[in-house]
């Protein structure tokens, strides 16, 4: 057993921070001030990552868990751990940047997890946004309105999807609809639409609390049309398989968020740590209830913060190895979810003005944390999933 | 290696085959009573501590022992198969012979004398002794140690303690006793299991800090002599040896010492470790060795010990964890069971995320320490995070039983008191 990076991912979370230290921090305020202005920057970034990318077996350095692991034997560390590690270094320069970055949206993850090999090949080099979300489904996703009829080698969707990631941005959004809304959740399938496809408007692009940099967009379809070959993977409604085809893509992008979560979390603890640095001892000696409030305040949180990383890894961990990790990718995405919102807001309280103020970046990663214990399934949505598994309940009985 | 596999499928096999035998089971199925052993109510004063019978044989020839570092390199959460053994043994133990012991110790406030003969059977002391002594330790095992440790705890958290405490004497002593040390009290432990250790190390200070000690050693003529009082010493009482934390010129060092008159001995019950028959010690000029040298690391020494405590922890708020989810599954209210409520259910789910973030913590100190890396700021932190988490788990275990959890009907409230101390204890154990 052994619970630290291992050695072979080195060079890459060492470049990862360097692009945060170098990269995304300088251009974190800026963005945040001009909210739906594109970072142009991140252009260059974007090759730079796909660069990272080819840097060998089980590497991968952006948001997107874009390729398949291997079968095989032993002990694997793959590219589940690679791209949590990397995000984590990442969100610690800037979350909505990281966000924001082309090629490593949601939907890649989602097309890297359903699609046919004809479909991977094809939207190889696409940009790809996630579209779940609807006005009136929220974290309850079986219950979506927007509807997807055959009509030849076509779908027709019709519908609004809203809180859409990189919506105005992307190349193309992976859509959620049903085929035939009696049939429930079994009946959900994604869509993958190109931009600029007849039908397919943006409405608008949201103001938020946090994120600012990564644009949220209102998509509206309306009579849109797509090849029925841009279906992800099978088109047959399995009822017995249900909706977990496509929930399968959590299990993988759960413990991204989570990895999210904690890289923007270790922002807000180093940089407390330095501005408190006379008020820590660096070896950890004297005990917790000898130390000031304020230090142990800090080392609290260091320990929530690295149970939150473990957790985090671990579920990576298992998806490299083809374990079943869904249980602890809500376990994850909860605790990092949660701690991450506690630090950054319990960081801008410790330092009070001097984090509340725009001056530093404190009181920005306290806005950019909130939607990481949302996005993704909520924190409520994540032990409602574990509650279940524990206690042996369906989502009929345990509400 | 390969040796050490074996040695140690022994032991787990033999304690499984036990267990399987009918007549071990039924024997302790018929057992109805724990035989009570006299209660002396902690109104008694001090008594004189009798000179330990036991026999000490030094080997002259025995070198110092030290186990070897382990490699890593990949990220890994796999139990190697030892590892995996000896979890599915002490969870077997745990649930068969622990749990139905439990109460009846606790109410008692006496440890079961059945479990010294069980802690041979299971091959406990073999487990730390090193190859050269006749012990299956052939490198650092701190991990398997502490998954020792995690699952007795889900049987009883006291009586995981005391089963435990000679085992981590033994453990402090391989790991850093000095040749002298070594020669006279492994090869004692070696050739006579029946020898109890046991730790003293806490005082009875507000805030208790392991750094500033009252209890003083003084250097006379070449010989260390203790002197001070110590408390939370766990089966004190059955114990021929003591590892003893004292201030000598001014820093805190470990000795270890051997039961005689010198010592005063007072029980002193708290609010829960009742079935280690808590004692409060006196030493008055007690005469003892310091137990390292040169490679001694005190903070270390501490460390171990609080690795262990908090896989304790571990293991039994998964025992509160798994009552907890029998009970609100049975348990109705306006007709349905109280699992079906979110403000149950989601304590239920917080329950399941804080135990594994506190055993990644654990695992990863252990983890850290048999590669032979330091491990302090994740020991600091594990024992910190450990100290809320299972308090908290704890709490809820009776929360959720309601005024039925508030009742010595249900085990919640003893896990309660028990699960209390984690944030009280510095060392006491050694992994």
């Amino acid at each position: 057993m052994n619970l630290q990076n291992p050695k072979k991912f080195k060079l890459l979370i060492d470049q990862a921070h360097q692009v945060a230290i170098n990269v995304l921090r300088p251009i974190s305020r800026k963005y945040d001030k001009a909210e739906h202005s594109y970072p142009k920057e991140l252009d260059m970034l974007a090759s730079l990552v796909d660069g990272m990318n080819e840097g060998g077996e089980g590497m991968n350095a952006g948001a997107a868990v874009g390729k398949r692991g291997t079968n095989e034997q032993g002990n694997k560390n793959g590219v589940n751990l690679s791209t949590a590690l990397s995000v984590i270094e990442m969100c610690y320069g800037d979350t909505a940047l990281l966000l924001s970055m082309p090629r490593q949206g949601l939907g890649n993850s989602a097309i890297a997890a359903v699609a046919n090999q004809e479909q991977l090949e094809r939207f190889k080099n696409t940009w790809a946004a996630m579209a779940i979300t609807e006005p009136n489904c929220g974290s309850d996703s079986a219950a979506i309105r927007t509807t997807a009829t055959k009509d030849g080698d076509n779908y027709i969707l019709n519908g609004e999807k809203i809180f859409v990631t990189s919506g105005e941005r992307a190349d193309a959004i992976v859509v959620w609809a049903t085929l035939d809304k009696k049939l429930g959740r079994s009946a959900i399938k994604s869509f993958v639409i190109p931009k600029g496809t007849a039908g397919m408007t943006v409405e608008r692009l949201e103001h938020k609390l946090g994120i600012k940099a990564s644009d949220t967009a209102v998509i509206r379809l309306i009579d849109c049309q797509v090849p029925a070959n841009n279906l992800l993977g099978n088109a047959e409604i399995d009822i017995a398989k249900g909706f977990a085809g496509v929930m399968e893509t959590f299990d993988n992008t759960r413990p991204l968020v989570a990895a999210m979560a904690i890289g923007c979390a270790k922002a807000s603890l180093e940089r407390i740590k330095e501005i408190f640095s006379d008020y820590l001892d660096p070896q950890y000696i004297t005990p917790y209830l000898q130390t000031t409030h304020i230090a142990s305040q800090i080392y609290r949180m260091e320990a929530e913060w690295e149970a939150a990383r473990l957790l985090t890894l671990k579920a990576a961990w298992m998806a490299d190895n083809k374990k079943p990790n869904s249980k602890e990718a809500s376990i994850s995405k909860a605790k990092a979810g949660r701690i991450c919102n506690e630090i950054t807001l319990k960081c801008v309280e410790l330092a009070s003005t001097v984090g509340y103020n725009e001056d530093e970046l404190l009181e920005k990663w306290a806005r950019d944390s909130k939607i990481l214990d949302i996005f993704e399934g909520t924190q409520q949505i994540q032990q409602l999933i574990i509650a279940r598994r524990e206690l042996g309940k369906s989502s009929s009985e345990l509400k | 290696m390969t040796n050490m596999v074996n040695k140690a499928q022994g032991f787990g096999l033999s304690l499984i085959t036990k267990m399987a035998s009918s007549d071990v089971l039924d024997q302790l199925k018929l057992r109805k009573f724990i035989e009570k052993s006299l209660y002396q109510g902690s109104k008694a004063g001090y008594k004189t501590l009798s000179k330990t019978q036991k026999a000490f044989k030094a080997n002259k020839d025995l070198h110092k022992q030290r186990l070897n570092n382990q490699e890593k390199s990949l990220f890994d959460l796999n139990y190697s198969e030892d590892q995996q053994m000896t979890i599915d043994t002490m969870s077997q133990f745990a649930g068969d012979v622990l749990y139905p012991l439990a109460a009846s110790a606790d109410q008692n406030e006496t440890f079961p004398t059945e479990l010294w003969q069980y802690i041979e059977e299971l091959g406990l002391n073999f487990y730390a002794l090193p190859e050269a002594l006749g012990g299956v330790a052939a490198e650092k095992n701190i991990l398997s140690n502490v998954l020792i440790a995690e699952h007795l705890a889900k049987g009883d958290f006291s009586l995981a303690a005391g089963m435990l405490s000679t085992f981590s004497v033994i453990n402090a002593v391989t790991q850093w006793g000095s040749e002298q040390v070594q020669a006279l009290y492994l090869n004692s432990f070696a050739q006579g299991s029946s020898i109890r250790a046991s730790f003293a190390i806490q005082e009875a200070t507000p805030a208790f800090n392991p750094y500033q000690l009252k209890t003083k050693a003084i250097s006379r003529a070449g010989q260390y002599f203790i002197q001070g009082e110590k408390t939370l010493v766990l089966l004190a009482e059955n114990a021929d040896i003591f590892l003893v934390s004292a201030e000598l010129n001014g820093q805190a060092e470990v000795f270890i010492l051997r039961r005689d008159e010198s010592i005063q001995f007072k029980k002193s019950p708290a609010m829960g470790l009742k079935a280690t028959e808590t004692a409060t010690l006196i030493f008055n000029q007690t005469l003892a060795l310091r137990l390292g040298d040169e490679d001694f690391n005190y903070t270390a020494f501490l460390d171990f010990g609080n690795l262990m405590w908090c896989a304790m922890a571990v293991g039994t708020c998964e025992a509160v964890k798994k009552y907890c989810i029998e009970y609100a599954n049975e348990r109705t209210a306006f007709g349905e069971p109280i699992s079906h409520r979110q403000s149950v259910a989601f304590m239920i789910a917080d329950m399941t995320i804080e135990i594994d973030a506190m055993r990644m913590l654990i695992l990863n100190a252990a983890s850290l320490a048999e590669s032979g890396q330091t491990f302090h700021r994740e020991a600091y932190l594990a024992r910190l995070l450990c100290a809320e988490k299972a308090m908290k788990i704890g709490t809820d275990g009776v929360q959720i039983l309601g005024g039925h959890g508030f009742t010595k009907e249900h085990p919640v409230e003893r896990w309660y008191r028990d699960l209390r101390a984690t944030a009280i204890v510095h060392s006491g154990l050694h992994a």
